[in-house]
């Protein structure tokens, strides 16, 4: 079994959020730089505890992205895996991600692609899609359950409203959520291994973009709260009942 | 031609695919063409009424085979249709997340997820779309001739206009899916909380699972779903789909009641979308406060019960 997990570099979930250069640049001023949660809690930890169930399992991590990249990929070779990858390249356009992804992908003859249900930053939900159209793979999305059975993956994903069962052969794609592991910390032992795993750095493919950022917003400022005294909550029930109009 | 994918659940069109209806209809009118559906697998409602939407055809490939979800075989099938589309529309729902960028990488046709607005068509094709988990937009501009765009289901209303629309069955032979559904698990008698217009929510502050009643109460009387802060769900005080925030689902109802809930920033990053936010918390320090609109500083075990009461007053008047 071979596989492959797709880490991204995100802010800090507490990461203030400003703009620069006429508000279309992020401001990365002080910005800590984390595991996108759903790369590594959920895709990374699963892909290791299958590991961990199968020693002969081979697991890459790769990341597209700058040498701003290597300290999360370490972190993620901390907590698990064989190598990384990392795909020297500009991560302005999704599908442009997926083609190098899908490149590394189509050479390494992977049974299985685990990416997160979507990164925090630019909340696309699109590159484990586009990586499985790009290859002609299944594609299994907001899973929350993964379990090999005779060869086949069977994978429970979130539908809005519940929760379906799938099943479908190898190799596969899918985008990982809550449910599929519980996070974990790097221990001593996994952070001093990880210093000499192989991180292979490789060019660029020629990849299309078919978008670009034109500019950021932020939203508009709240006007403020409206405090209602506790001693007479059906004041705050007519307000929002005539003021505010929302029943 | 502006083609909308209709989702449907359980034999029913989802409510978000009205929106995207009503979304695709507009970018049609705006720019003077019109907007069809494609339709894929069976249903009970009538596909014709979607013309009430501004659609004036629905594609359909009525195979009950179909209603096995495959996103491989449903992105084939949308390829299809959309040969003369030159937007195709998706709720972003998990259905269209899983979809749309299949179809984006067939078509060639740059896609925009988490479309917040309709396009500015001033300076070529820009879609607002939200990012850093609801606490910015992005402008995108989309360089590819076809464009797809993935609407946040409760950001666009839904807009009847009359009609019936033409219902026509795409005359093509499917793929065998590779993924096969074993099963559902649908949670009857809820409302869906990505879909609700009212979410009432509770946190730690309420000290225990066996204090929800006054958050379900007051959910059903409202017709509203209810939700949870992260350490609820992970202490398995209330199940982990109703978990919001920026590791669990995003929302943006019309009106979101939070009792009991701090606001950290990790929460508000799933509900800074909503429209009304209420908030209830005993301490008048508690962050949430900053976001609310309105807000009660008291005891939710006093608050609550005295809210109920004049809801329910307000519905029997
Ligand atoms: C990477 C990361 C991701 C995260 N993702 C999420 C996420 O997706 N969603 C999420 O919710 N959290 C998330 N968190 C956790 C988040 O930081 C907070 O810890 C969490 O939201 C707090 O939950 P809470 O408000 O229910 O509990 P608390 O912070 O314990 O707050 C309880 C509140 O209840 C109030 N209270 C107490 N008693 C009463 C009473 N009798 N009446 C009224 N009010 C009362 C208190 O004043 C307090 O404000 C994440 C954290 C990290 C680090
Ligand atoms: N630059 C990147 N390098 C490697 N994997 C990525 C990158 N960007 C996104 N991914 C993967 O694709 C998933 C979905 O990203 P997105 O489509 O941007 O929401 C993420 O959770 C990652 O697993």
């Amino acid at each position: 079994m071979k596989i492959l997990v797709c880490i991204s570099k995100t802010p800090d979930t507490t990461a203030k959020i400003a703009f620069s250069n006429n508000n279309t640049k992020f401001e990365t001023a002080g910005v800590q730089w984390i595991i996108n949660p759903y790369d590594e809690w959920y895709a990374l930890v699963r892909a290791i505890e299958l590991k961990e169930s199968d020693p002969t399992t081979i697991l890459h991590l790769i990341n597209v992205g700058g040498a701003e990249s290597d300290p999360i990929i370490r972190k993620a070779l901390a907590l698990g895996g064989d190598e990384a990858i990392r795909v020297n390249s500009d991560t302005s356009d999704s599908f442009n991600i997926a083609t190098q992804i899908a490149a590394i992908a189509r050479d390494g003859g992977y049974d299985l692609i685990f990416t997160g249900k979507e990164t925090i930053d630019y909340n696309g939900s699109s590159i484990g899609g586009m990586v499985a159209e790009i290859l002609d793979l299944p594609y299994i999305s907001h899973a929350i359950k993964f379990d090999l059975e005779a060869g086949n993956a069977v994978v429970v994903r979130e539908i809005d409203g519940g929760e379906e069962t799938d099943k479908s052969a190898l190799p596969l794609v899918v985008s990982c959520q809550k449910g599929m592991a519980e996070q974990r910390i790097p221990n001593m032992k996994g952070i001093m291994g990880a210093r000499t795993k192989p991180l292979k750095v490789v060019e660029a493919v020629t990849a299309e973009s078919y978008t670009t950022i034109a500019s950021f917003d932020l939203p508009p400022a709240k006007a403020g709260v409206k405090l209602v005294s506790a001693e007479s909550p059906e004041e705050l029930v007519r307000l929002l009942h005539e003021e505010a109009k929302v029943f | 031609m502006v083609l909308v994918f209709i989702d449907h659940q359980d034999g029913h069109i989802k409510k978000t695919s009205f929106e995207a209806a009503s979304y695709a209809a507009k970018i049609a009118e705006v720019t003077g063409t019109t907007a069809e559906g494609i339709l894929i697998g069976t249903v009970n409602d009538n596909v014709a009424t979607l013309g009430n939407y501004g659609l004036t055809k629905v594609h359909t490939i009525a195979d009950t085979a179909l209603n096995n979800f495959d996103a491989h075989v449903y992105t084939k099938i949308i390829a299809t249709a959309a040969e003369k589309a030159d937007v195709i529309v998706f709720s972003n729902n998990t259905t269209g997340k899983a979809i749309a960028p299949r179809l984006s990488v067939r078509l060639k046709a740059g896609l925009i997820s988490g479309a917040a607005a309709l396009p500015d068509l001033s300076n070529g094709f820009t879609v607002k779309k939200t990012v850093f988990s609801g606490k910015a937009f992005a402008n995108i501009t989309v360089n590819t001739p076809k464009k797809i765009i993935a609407l946040n289901p409760n950001s666009f209303n839904v807009i009847t206009t009359g009609g019936t629309a033409e219902v026509v069955a795409l005359n093509i032979t499917p793929d065998e899916a590779k993924v096969q559904v074993v099963s559902t698990d649908l949670v009857k008698g809820e409302v869906p909380l990505g879909e609700a217009d009212i979410v009432v929510s509770g946190g730690r502050g309420l000290k225990g699972p066996e204090n929800w009643g006054m958050i379900t109460e007051l959910a059903e009387l409202l017709g509203a779903a209810t939700a949870c802060s992260r350490p609820v769900a992970d202490i398995n005080w209330r199940p982990h789909h109703e978990h919001v925030g920026q590791t669990g689902l995003a929302i943006a109802p019309n009106l979101y009641i939070a009792v009991g809930i701090s606001g950290a920033i990790q929460h508000l990053a799933g509900v800074n979308r909503s429209k009304t936010i209420v908030v209830i918390n005993k301490d008048p320090e508690a962050p949430f406060f900053k976001a609310a609109d309105y807000g009660i500083v008291g005891d939710a075990f006093e608050v609550m019960p005295k809210i109920i009461e004049a809801v329910k007053k307000l519905k029997a008047s």
